[in-house]
Order: C-alpha cells, then sequence, then structure tokens
C-alpha cells in the first residue's frame, strides 16, 4: 500500500462517517467490561436498530474514555455528553439515552465533560481513546493512522527521524526517563545486520494500568510507533512483550497485527518501500522483574528472566547480541504525534526538562479513580483535588505513592510541587511508569512499607545477594516492627542496609526496592517511632494494633 | 599466561597503581595481574562472569554506578578505585547477609579451613552478625554414588551450573524457584544421584567455593578442592 | 527443508498434544518458544507436569534441568493442577489500600488454605495477583476469569460458599 492508497481509505472512510450524524460510543476496555459495558453496548445497539436509525445513529465500542469510577461510560454525540455508571440490567433507562439523542441528555446520569477531570487533561497519548473501535483499522486509518510512517518511509531519511526525536525532548515513560532519541540513536549507529525493536509492555507496577489502556483502546498507535522506530534504526523484526494478566491487550493486538499485515502496512515491503518489519506478541508470564530491559529480552530468548550487567547495553548488544531498541507502550504512543506534529510542537508542552505530557493512573482513596493525560509539570494538588475530585468521605489526604515499588510517598508538603521527572525525584521517589496512588488518613505508612517490600522479596529473581536477601531482611524488619517487636536500632539498619541495597544491586528492581522504606522513614518517621515505642499502629492496620501489649513501658 | 596483545594495550589506574591492559581484559584481570586483591565469590576463571555476588564492585571516576570488576572491561584512562571504607563496608554487609541466609556452620563443616566464605569473612574482618539469621530450610541430598549436595551451605554463586554446563557440556544443574526461595537443581529437582545426564565428573564439586558440594566420606576439614580448571582452558586454548 | 532431524514422540493420544506441537511448529522448534510453549500447554492441561516438560525439553533440545528452572521461575505457570473454581484476588497498590488484604484473609479462612493452594476436594484454587490492572476499581477480585470490580467480602464468601460446602474440614 502506497500512500496515496491510504489515504484514499482514509478519505473513504471519513466520508462513511460523515453520514453518521448521531454516535453513541460505549467504553469496552476492560474496566468498563467488568461493569458489564458489553451488555449496554448490546442493549443500545437493540434500541437503535428497534427504532430503525442504524444509517444515522452509530453505537460504537470504543476504547477507555478515562474515568473508570464512574463506569460504565458511554458518550453520547452531537449531545456532547457522557454518561456515568449506566445500568446494564435497566432497559428502561438505556432505552431513555437514545430517546433522548435529539433533545435534553437523561439527567440522572449525565456528566458534563466541562467537569476538571475531562477538561484539564491534554490528550495526545490518549486521543484516540474512547473515539475509535481498537479492534477496525479503517476507524484508525480514517482519524490519519498509519500516515507518519508511510510518509516516514516515503519522504525523510532515517537519520531525520532520529534527529526529530531527539529534538522533541522526549524522555522514555517507562520509568528511568532517559532520553529516547539518544536511545535511537544509539541503536541506528550501532552496527550488526539484525536489530530489533521491542515494545516493553510488560506493565508491571501494582496501581499502574496506563500502557494497558492504551493497548486495549489504540493497538495500532503503538504498532505504528514502533514500526517508524523499525525504519528510524533500521531494524526489521520487533517483538511486544505483554503481560499474561492483560488478555485483553494481547487480543487486541493480535488482531490489529493481523489487519496492519493484511494491508502491507506492517510485515515485507511496507509502503512498497524495501523496508520491512514484522511484529509478533510475546506472553509474559509473570516475573516484575522482566520489566527490565536485560531481563525482559532474556524472557523474550525463552530463559529464565534474570537481568545482566550493563554494560554491554541493548542497544549494542541486546535480544541474540544483535543491537536492540527497548521502549516503553507510552513512548511508542507519542511517537505518531511528534512525527506527525514535529518536535517543536511536542517540546512546547510540559517542563523545562520534561517534555510533552503524562498519563497517570489515579487509585486508591480519590473520588475519580482512572486515567488522566496531563501536560508534565502540573501540581500535585490539582492531579488529586481538581481531575481527582479529592478525597472521598471528607477524611484528609496524606500521601501519594508514585514509581510503584521504585518510588516512594510523597507527603502532603509537596502537594503544590509540579510533576516531572526530576521533582518527583528531589522528594524522593520516583515518575516510574505513572501510578498514582493516593492514601488518606487511614492508611499506616509502615503497613504500606511493608506492603512494598514483601512485593519486591517476593519479585528479586534471586541473582544478586544485596537483593536476594537484602529486600528478605528489610520486609523481616518491618514485619517485626509492624508487629510491636521493633527496636529504635531497626531505623539505623532498615537506612544503613537500605543504602547498601540501592547502591550494590545489581538491576533497577534491587536498586530502588528500598526507595517507599527510605521515603516513608524520611517523611512518616513518627509512625515508625509510634510502633516502636508505643507498641500500637493508630490506624489499626498492623498486627501489633491487634494484639494490644501491655508491656508498654518496655 | 594472558599474552598481552600488541594491537592496543590500554593504560589505566587502580587504587592510584598505573597498570596496563590488554583488549577484552576486565579490571578484576588488570588487578590480579598486578597484585591488586579484589575479593570475589561468583567469579571463577575460566568460567562466564555473571556479576551477582557484588563483592567485586569498584569505584570507577566518573560513572556514579558501582561496577563488577569481574564483567567491566578495562578502558584506556579510566580511574579505578578498588578500595575505599565504603566499598569495604559493602562487601561486610555482602558477607554478612550470606551468613544469614542459610546455615553455615564451619565447625561442623567438612570445607571449614578451604572455604571461600570463611576465608572471604576472615578478610573481610566479618567477626560477628547483627542481622537476624533466617535460616533458610533446605535439603541435604546423599543420594548420589561419590558426592553430597547440602543446599543449606550453598551461596548460589551458580559456580556448579556454569561448569557443568561450559565446560562439561551436560547442564546438570540449574536453578529453581526464584528469589529467596532459590535452589540448585539437578535435573527436574530430583535427588542427584537419580540424574540421568549427570556424567559423575565432578567439575561441579570442585568448583563449589563452600561445603556445599563434597565429596562423600570426608570429615571436618578434610575436604580440598583441586584446582584443575586453568589447566583445562590452556589446553582447549591451544587446540582452538 | 528439515528443521529437525527426527520429531520426538507424542507422549499419548491425547489430542492436546497436537496444540502444544502445533506451537512448536509454529516457531520452528526454536530454543527461544520454551515459554510460548509452557503457556500452550498450561493452557491446554491447565498446569505443567513431569511428563509435559519433558517433552518440551526434548522437543525443543533444551536442558530439563533449565526447561524446570524456567518453569519455576515464573509465576504464572503452575505445577499443580487447578481446582474447579478459581478466585483470584488481587493484591496491587491500588487494591491493597481500599482492603484487598482483609479480603485474602477473609477467604483463606473461609477456604481454610493459603493463597496459592487448592482445597483438598479439588473444588478451589486461591490465587493471588500482583495486580491486573482494574486499579480504579478496587478490590478486585477474578473469579473463573471474570472481574468483579469493587468486590464485597460478603459477596464473595457467599459465593465461595456454594462451591465448597461450609462444613466440609
Amino acid at each position: 500500500m502506497t500512500l496515496d492508497e491510504l489515504q484514499e481509505i482514509a478519505e473513504s472512510e471519513r466520508e462513511a462517517q460523515k453520514k453518521i450524524t448521531h454516535r453513541i460510543n460505549v467504553s469496552v476496555a476492560a474496566g468498563c467490561l467488568s461493569l458489564h459495558s458489553d451488555v449496554v453496548f448490546n442493549i443500545l445497539h437493540e434500541e437503535v436498530k428497534k427504532r430503525g436509525m442504524e444509517e444515522s445513529c452509530k453505537v460504537k465500542a470504543v476504547g477507555c474514555m478515562g474515568l473508570c469510577a464512574a463506569g460504565p461510560l458511554v458518550r453520547s454525540e452531537p449531545q456532547h455528553t457522557y454518561y456515568r455508571g449506566l445500568p446494564p440490567d435497566s432497559p428502561e433507562v438505556l432505552s431513555a439515552i437514545v430517546d433522548s439523542i435529539n433533545g435534553r441528555p437523561v439527567p440522572e446520569f449525565a456528566l458534563s465533560p466541562e467537569i476538571p477531570f475531562f477538561a484539564a487533561q491534554k490528550r495526545i497519548v490518549l486521543e484516540n481513546c474512547g473515539e475509535i473501535d481498537p479492534e477496525r483499522i479503517e476507524d484508525y486509518i480514517g482519524v490519519g493512522g498509519y500516515q507518519s510512517l508511510l510518509t516516514c518511509i516515503a519522504k525523510r531519511s532515517r537519520e531525520d527521524v532520529v534527529q526529530e526525536i531527539i529534538k522533541s525532548g522526549l524522555r522514555g515513560r517507562g520509568g528511568g526517563g532517559y532520553p529516547t532519541g539518544l536511545k535511537w540513536s544509539m541503536v541506528a549507529k550501532a552496527a550488526g545486520e539484525q536489530k530489533y525493536v521491542i515494545c516493553n509492555a510488560d506493565e508491571g507496577d501494582p496501581g499502574a494500568f496506563m500502557d494497558r489502556s492504551v493497548l486495549e483502546s489504540d493497538p495500532h498507535r503503538v504498532l505504528e510507533g514502533m514500526a517508524i522506530a523499525a525504519y528510524a534504526v533500521a531494524a526489521t523484526k520487533g517483538y511486544i512483550y505483554c503481560r499474561a494478566e492483560y488478555p485483553l491487550a494481547v487480543k487486541r493486538l493480535k488482531v490489529a497485527i493481523r489487519q496492519a499485515e493484511k494491508l502491507g502496512l506492517l510485515g515485507k515491503r511496507i509502503g512498497e518501500s524495501d523496508f520491512s518489519f514484522e511484529v509478533e506478541v510475546r506472553i509474559g508470564a509473570g516475573a516484575f522483574v522482566c520489566g527490565e530491559e536485560t531481563a525482559l529480552i532474556a524472557s523474550v530468548e525463552g530463559e529464565r528472566g534474570v537481568p545482566r550487567p550493563r554494560p554491554p547495553f541493548p542497544a549494542y548488544s541486546g535480544l541474540n547480541h544483535c543491537p536492540t531498541l527497548l521502549n516503553n507502550v507510552e513512548t511508542f504512543a507519542n511517537i505518531v504525534p511528534i512525527v506527525r506534529n514535529g518536535a517543536e510542537w511536542f517540546a512546547s508542552i510540559g517542563t523545562d526538562k520534561s517534555k510533552g505530557t503524562k498519563v497517570f493512573a489515579l487509585v486508591g482513596d480519590v473520588v475519580n479513580t482512572g486515567l488522566i493525560e496531563v501536560p508534565m509539570g502540573m501540581k500535585l494538588r490539582d492531579l488529586v483535588y481538581s481531575l481527582g475530585g479529592g478525597i472521598p468521605d471528607n477524611k484528609k489526604f496524606k500521601a501519594v505513592q508514585t514509581g510503584g515499588p521504585s518510588g516512594g510517598c510523597i507527603p502532603e508538603q509537596f502537594l503544590d510541587m509540579g510533576v516531572d521527572y526530576e521533582s518527583l525525584m528531589s522528594a524522593g521517589s520516583i515518575m516510574g511508569s505513572g501510578g498514582m496512588i493516593v492514601m488518606d488518613e487511614t492508611a499506616c505508612m509502615v503497613d504500606v512499607a511493608k506492603f512494598f517490600m514483601d512485593f519486591t522479596r517476593d519479585e528479586s529473581c534471586g541473582k544478586c545477594i544485596p537483593c536476594r536477601v537484602g529486600t528478605t531482611q528489610l520486609h523481616g524488619m518491618l514485619e517485626r516492627i509492624s508487629e510491636g517487636k521493633g527496636r529504635m536500632e531497626d531505623l539505623d539498619t532498615l537506612e544503613r542496609l537500605g543504602n547498601m541495597v540501592k547502591r550494590t544491586a545489581l538491576c533497577g528492581l534491587g536498586q530502588t526496592a528500598p526507595n517507599p522504606v527510605s521515603s516513608t522513614v524520611r517523611y512518616f518517621r513518627d509512625e515508625y517511632v509510634q510502633h516502636i515505642t508505643n507498641k500500637t499502629c493508630a490506624q489499626g492496620k498492623c498486627p501489633c494494633s491487634k494484639a494490644p501489649s501491655t508491656a508498654a513501658g518496655k | 599466561m594472558p599474552e598481552i596483545s600488541h594491537y592496543q594495550v590500554k593504560t589505566l589506574t587502580i587504587d592510584g597503581k598505573e597498570v596496563c591492559a590488554s583488549e577484552h581484559q576486565t579490571i578484576l584481570e588488570v588487578a590480579r595481574e598486578n597484585n591488586i586483591d579484589i575479593p570475589t565469590l561468583c567469579y571463577f576463571n575460566g568460567l562466564n562472569g555473571v556479576g551477582a555476588c557484588r563483592l567485586c564492585l569498584v569505584e570507577v571516576k566518573g560513572n556514579n554506578k558501582l561496577l563488577p570488576a569481574c564483567v567491566t572491561q578495562a578502558q584506556e584512562g579510566m580511574e579505578v578505585t578498588a578500595h575505599s571504607p565504603q566499598l569495604h563496608e559493602y562487601r561486610k554487609l555482602i558477607i554478612e547477609l550470606l551468613l544469614t541466609e542459610r546455615s553455615h556452620v564451619c565447625a561442623v563443616c567438612v570445607s571449614s579451613g578451604h572455604c571461600e566464605l570463611q576465608s572471604l569473612a576472615q578478610k573481610l574482618g566479618v567477626n560477628h552478625v547483627t542481622l537476624p539469621y533466617l535460616h533458610e530450610q533446605c535439603k541435604a541430598d546423599g543420594s548420589h554414588r561419590h558426592f553430597v549436595a547440602d543446599h543449606n551451605r550453598c551461596v548460589l554463586c551458580t559456580r556448579c551450573m556454569r561448569v557443568c554446563d561450559e565446560i562439561e557440556g551436560a547442564h546438570t544443574w540449574d536453578i529453581t524457584g526464584r528469589g529467596i526461595r532459590s535452589r540448585m537443581i539437578t535435573d527436574m529437582g530430583e535427588p542427584w544421584g537419580d540424574s540421568e545426564t549427570c556424567t559423575n565428573c565432578g567439575k561441579c564439586v570442585s568448583v563449589c567455593p563452600v561445603g556445599a558440594l563434597v565429596e562423600k566420606g570426608k570429615a571436618v576439614a578434610e575436604m580440598t578442592k583441586p584446582n584443575f580448571l586453568p589447566y583445562l582452558i590452556q589446553m582447549r586454548g591451544k587446540g582452538q | 527443508m528439515q528443521p529437525y532431524p527426527e520429531s520426538v514422540p507424542l507422549p499419548s493420544a491425547d489430542k492436546r498434544w497436537k496444540l502444544v506441537e502445533a506451537t512448536m511448529r509454529r516457531h520452528g522448534y526454536k530454543a527461544s518458544a520454551l515459554i510460548e510453549v509452557l503457556h500452550t500447554v498450561q493452557e491446554s492441561f491447565g498446569y505443567l507436569d513431569d511428563t509435559s516438560l519433558r517433552f518440551v525439553a526434548s522437543s525443543l533440545r533444551i536442558p530439563i534441568s533449565k526447561v524446570f528452572g524456567v518453569a519455576t521461575y515464573y509465576h504464572f505457570f503452575s505445577m499443580k493442577p487447578p481446582g474447579e473454581h478459581t478466585c483470584v484476588v488481587c493484591l496491587g497498590t491500588g487494591c491493597y489500600v481500599k482492603g484487598s488484604g482483609e479480603l485474602m484473609k477473609m477467604i483463606e479462612r473461609e477456604a481454610h488454605i493459603c493463597a496459592g493452594e487448592t482445597t483438598p476436594d479439588g473444588k478451589l484454587s486461591l490465587v493471588a495477583a500482583r495486580c491486573i490492572g482494574s486499579c480504579s476499581l478496587a478490590p478486585a477480585v477474578v473469579i473463573d476469569g471474570e472481574v468483579i470490580p469493587r468486590a464485597q467480602a460478603n459477596a464473595v464468601q457467599e459465593q465461595l460458599r456454594r462451591w465448597i460446602g461450609h462444613d466440609s474440614r
């Protein structure tokens, strides 16, 4: 398929869409599906059919609209209204919604798109999520899909594409924040006949589901980003390493790959050029450490997903010892808009050192749980209180946890901090992949630290001693504190051992594993002290609070 | 002896001492050639390095990460610090962590006196353990005709696995599980004596740094290990 | 082209072995396909056992100890047959903050098993998940493949009681 042919498809798709005057988009991403949005979809579809309005009104299955707390979510156009929490077991309500498409929205379920949750977002990565049908490639082509890829192949040099990404200032969205363009140029320059592009979709951070939503809602966007990357670095083979916990994402990816191959947008001689790029999905098997790039590569090779020391970096010696470009889902999803709108446009968004937007998963003790995309640098307070709608039940904010098991807990005093890579680091946490778990006053920070140490201890691969034994020792210490058996010296040991693990562990998992402990000791030392001296947990979360100790003085 | 390549000789410093390295030489190899002692445990001359025990971590000027000397290639102009109070502290703590993991009781061990963990502890001055003992429960396997595998003494250095795979070519040994529950296994975790792949060559026993793999019938402190591998490698090198 | 000199005979006439063989063929019997093949075995048989691991090892020409090492490294692979019903409790951060830890303890008490175990009568397997990505609908429980958002302790309890007969052991 050539660029002209692609534009023809896009044009005819747009023509077909124009005939449809009314649109009812139903989210069929995993969150809404678990609230039976598929039933809602079917009923709405039937209602439209009953009225003989199929020609002008389309009920469309689309991806994630973000506000999971209000699922199943539906959007009605041109009313420009969201409907929240539609009852799948109430055909009357759904029928009323279809009846109202030309008039006033059904008030009990209507939700204005003007609320901050929607209005304060800037959707670049998620621009198609909730808009297009993720299982129809024509939908994606209709909004300009694959044009960036074919334009690159036909009109731009590989070097030019790499330069564009460098200029954009895009940084890896998987956690580390390494400049993406730099990575690309390393792989582009690396010597080797065979090169690979791998998409890291092993979104292991608990409390994060950005990548899942993107894959479920707009899989072609990721594939196109990968293909542009492959063109830029001269790779011919790609893998998407996706978690087994995301079956819907895997399914939609496989459908998308088949569709793209059929149209000649992936596979051999893309755009009738000499450039070929084949993509395969590889399914993870439940090992958090496989998010680390060398461990992920080992896993793709069929081995135990265990990291190895770097250098050599995968850019020079990765999969099968060949130069390998590894980026995560959100990073690849940023490529198409950068290529389409230019590096300057992208660099104008965000902060000085962190360009563009970031997708966050807002979860925990916050009213509007869901997925949001905002420019880098937005204040934490706005995220939690404006977009997030604040803390439920009028409780007090205590902390927000970012960066998963590698991150830390950020206390109230940082609420007015703009969120980007550097600021989070200076607050003792990291950006990570974008999970934000809000905790209210009822959370016990010792318990939270213990939760994360239990996680890393369990997920440690066991290869290096500091991580294997160190995380177990740290967890044991926290367990004793939570049982009211801690001693004040333990706080020093936590710090000393934590520092040693950070400095000496082999991979990122171990080097960051003590972060949740050190950040909570730093900001919530009082709570630790209370567990140790009073042998009680004020929040009632730890075992010591359940068996009150009488020997309080000792 | 490793021959100095005449194509490219690199000069660098280790602990302030100027040293020369040939192409592809690691920091550890250069250090040992120059009598600079860097402690190691998982490293074994002749086997692929894995950088797992973290004892040989060194500081390299301009790099904020510590690098494992056993797998890091020496480079022109490198300024390496192999000994500093901080590194010493880390190394001691690594040994202490190992000592708490399983059961390392020298008084009843056949390898006492010939044990690398024991001598590392002595050399680094680990004279007491402050962290609580974890006492991971492991099996002792006496099913093999000639050898005993006592996993309570294993430090998971994977030398046995590597020598079995890389030199003997049998790949009888591997690791099962992960994290603190990692265990060395033969075949599918069945008793060593039942292994269908083991060639009884004993290479794993002779590379084991501790008393985890030993010959049968040895009394406390009787077990010594032959150092055959450098010879084997030299012979192979000639053949190639 | 013969990718492989002689094929390994299937362990039995069970048709499911054909599925396993098909996956291996699709990947050209490459050792790198090990994890994909193990996925197929688990999908087809429910778990991995001695026979299947040996078959896969000899077909892909991978040392048996290595296959066992890989199979036991990943938490997704199970070496025991699953129960008739499966209950997965998500213990990701989002769910944990919303009380999934207590939910798990309740189920453990109810079923008299720990996470990762199956009831002696083979009715129920209890599994702990690290995060299934349903964080915004926490706490999430997956019962026989269906995600239950905002799981309520008593609703889950009721469902389980129907399966495990309350007074059995």
